[in-house]
């Protein structure tokens, strides 16, 4: 049934002034799967998602794509922490910009800016500016811009860390539903052990100095999962499971 | 009580307006009361005469200023952007050019433009590279700073979507440096008009085709100190009007999006 899609192995990351971000991190990511990775701040989360977007090169091991020459570009969107828009360009504009340098024309490209605008639920603001929309609006316009490419894989860095709780909520569920739909593979970073567990089938538990994969938790949650489900004991009992080995795992790095 | 309150638009006209009639009133009745002489310090009825009996003369005057000040304007603008985005490109550019470019701005115009006027043939030519030496750095210097701001994450995009550098450039750095740039050029409108005056002054030229610097040399040697000021106003307000279009501009080009721009109650 499942795939690999991605094989890293023994993969390690020493930065320009000796810090050792990661260290000998062996994971494989398969096709069409829901994976979080969970830890606390400077565990290398967000380094070890731009070594599998190809932003920063490890110092050590390697990252294999099943599919060699599909490596990256145009096959992976990438969800910021930030929303990261251009300020001067339109909600439009800023879906447009990676099917803009992927060479495509604008009328090629309406099609597509349209239909990830309106997976997001931001069909009629097409033609705002950023700076008129709330923050949860501005993350979603950054999501729409990274299915438009419709990508293989999403990566995305503690996307919804600094909004508020319903609107985290209702980004995850929508999260969720784009996943389904588009048959994505998607890598979640959070530090929210409710976050992890509410979206993800497997949680990949981190540990910091250096960063290290501690535990893997799998979630045996059903793919449909919908608001109701945070009120379950199941849900309870698993964010218990996955916050108890956080904190291990933070303990004995801290140790 | 409430000093820091922000006035209203008309206030805002009214204010500088009334001040500054009382301080040319202030001004008319102290010439009048002392019996100054015209030719220490004529009073603003005597100078607003003379630029009514002589504002043709000095108006085709302030008008060969002016293109020598717009035509410097604009070169430093193409050459400006063109020296930013070329020191954009590589910091190996950068480095050996920067320097150089500080150089040009730290000499002061006066000192060399007489260098200038001996090498460049032309007159007008001399004049325009004088003016522009002098407006050329804020472009330069705040575009470069522009070209280099751009957004961290988005610039991790760019190399995500294997942006060329042409893409980058134009897409995000150029877009990015847009606000620094117009900053620039407000500056370098107002240091054009001065660069043009500064080398009309040390060229010294006489003939049909005088710029406002020379006639205020002119009306200085036969001191007529009326048509002075009434030159020196002139300069003052095409200076004013080159700032308030340029000021303009930006605002009109920056409204959609920059932070400079956007209406504060939002």
């Amino acid at each position: 049934m499942t795939s690999p899609l991605l094989t890293l192995s023994g993969v390690g990351k020493v930065f320009a002034n000796g810090v050792e971000a990661l260290s000998g991190i062996d994971l494989t990511v398969n096709r069409g799967e829901f994976l979080a990775l969970l830890g606390a701040s400077g565990c290398g989360k967000s380094t070890l998602l731009r070594l599998i977007a190809g932003l920063a090169e490890p110092t050590s091991g390697t990252v294999r794509w099943a599919d060699a020459q599909h490596e990256r570009s145009g096959r992976l969107g990438f969800v910021f922490q930030d929303p990261t828009l251009m300020p001067w360009a339109s909600v439009a504009d800023n879906v447009y910009l990676p099917l803009r340098l992927a060479g495509m024309s604008r009328e090629d490209a309406k099609p597509r800016i349209e239909e990830a605008l309106a997976a997001v639920d931001l069909g009629e603001f097409a033609g705002a500016m950023p700076r008129e929309l709330s923050g949860g609006m501005r993350m979603r316009v950054s999501i729409a811009r990274a299915v438009v490419t419709r990508p293989e894989i999403l990566l995305l860095d503690e996307p919804f860390a600094a909004l508020d709780e319903p609107t985290r909520f209702k980004l995850n569920e929508d999260l969720l539903h784009l996943w389904r739909r588009h048959k994505l593979t998607v890598i979640f970073v959070t530090h929210s052990v409710f976050e992890s567990v509410f979206l993800a089938e497997r949680v990949i538990v981190m540990k910091r100095r250096p960063g290290r994969i501690a535990t893997e938790i799998a979630v045996p949650l059903p793919a449909e999962r919908a608001a109701g489900l945070r009120m379950s004991a199941e849900f309870g009992a698993l964010c218990r499971t996955v916050s108890e080995r956080l904190a291990l795992a933070t303990e004995a790095a801290a140790a | 009580m409430n000093e820091k309150a922000p006035l209203g638009r008309l206030p805002r006209l009214l204010a500088p307006l009334v001040f500054g009639l009382l301080f040319l009133a202030v001004w008319e009745a102290l010439v009048r009361v002392y019996a100054v002489p015209v030719y220490i310090l004529p009073g603003p009825l005597l100078i607003a005469r003379t630029l009514w009996t002589d504002g043709a003369s000095l108006l085709g005057a302030l008008w060969v200023t002016l293109r020598i000040a717009f035509a410097a304007l604009a070169a430093a603008i193409v050459l400006g952007l063109g020296l930013a985005i070329l020191m954009s490109r590589s910091r190996w550019i950068e480095a050996s050019l920067l320097p150089y470019a500080v150089i040009l701005q730290v000499t002061p115009i006066v000192a060399i433009a007489p260098l200038i006027i001996i090498w460049a043939d032309d007159i007008f030519l001399s004049l325009l590279i004088c003016a522009w030496l002098v407006a050329f750095f804020p472009i330069v210097s705040n575009t470069t700073l522009g070209l280099h701001s751009a957004d961290r994450g988005l610039d991790d995009l760019f190399r995500l979507y294997k942006a060329t550098p042409g893409q980058t450039l134009r897409y995000l750095q150029l877009p990015t440096s847009l606000p620094y740039f117009l900053a620039g050029l407000r500056i370098s409108g107002g240091l054009a008009l001065i660069g043009a005056v500064v080398a009309e002054f040390v060229a010294g030229t006489g003939g049909s085709e005088t710029g406002l610097a020379f006639r205020i040399l002119e009306a200085g040697y036969r001191l007529q100190i009326p048509r002075m000021f009434a030159a020196l106003v002139l300069l003052a307000l095409a200076g004013i009007v080159i700032y308030v279009a340029l000021d303009r501009l930006s605002h009109l080009v920056l409204r959609r999006w920059h932070e400079s721009a956007l209406p504060k109650d939002r």
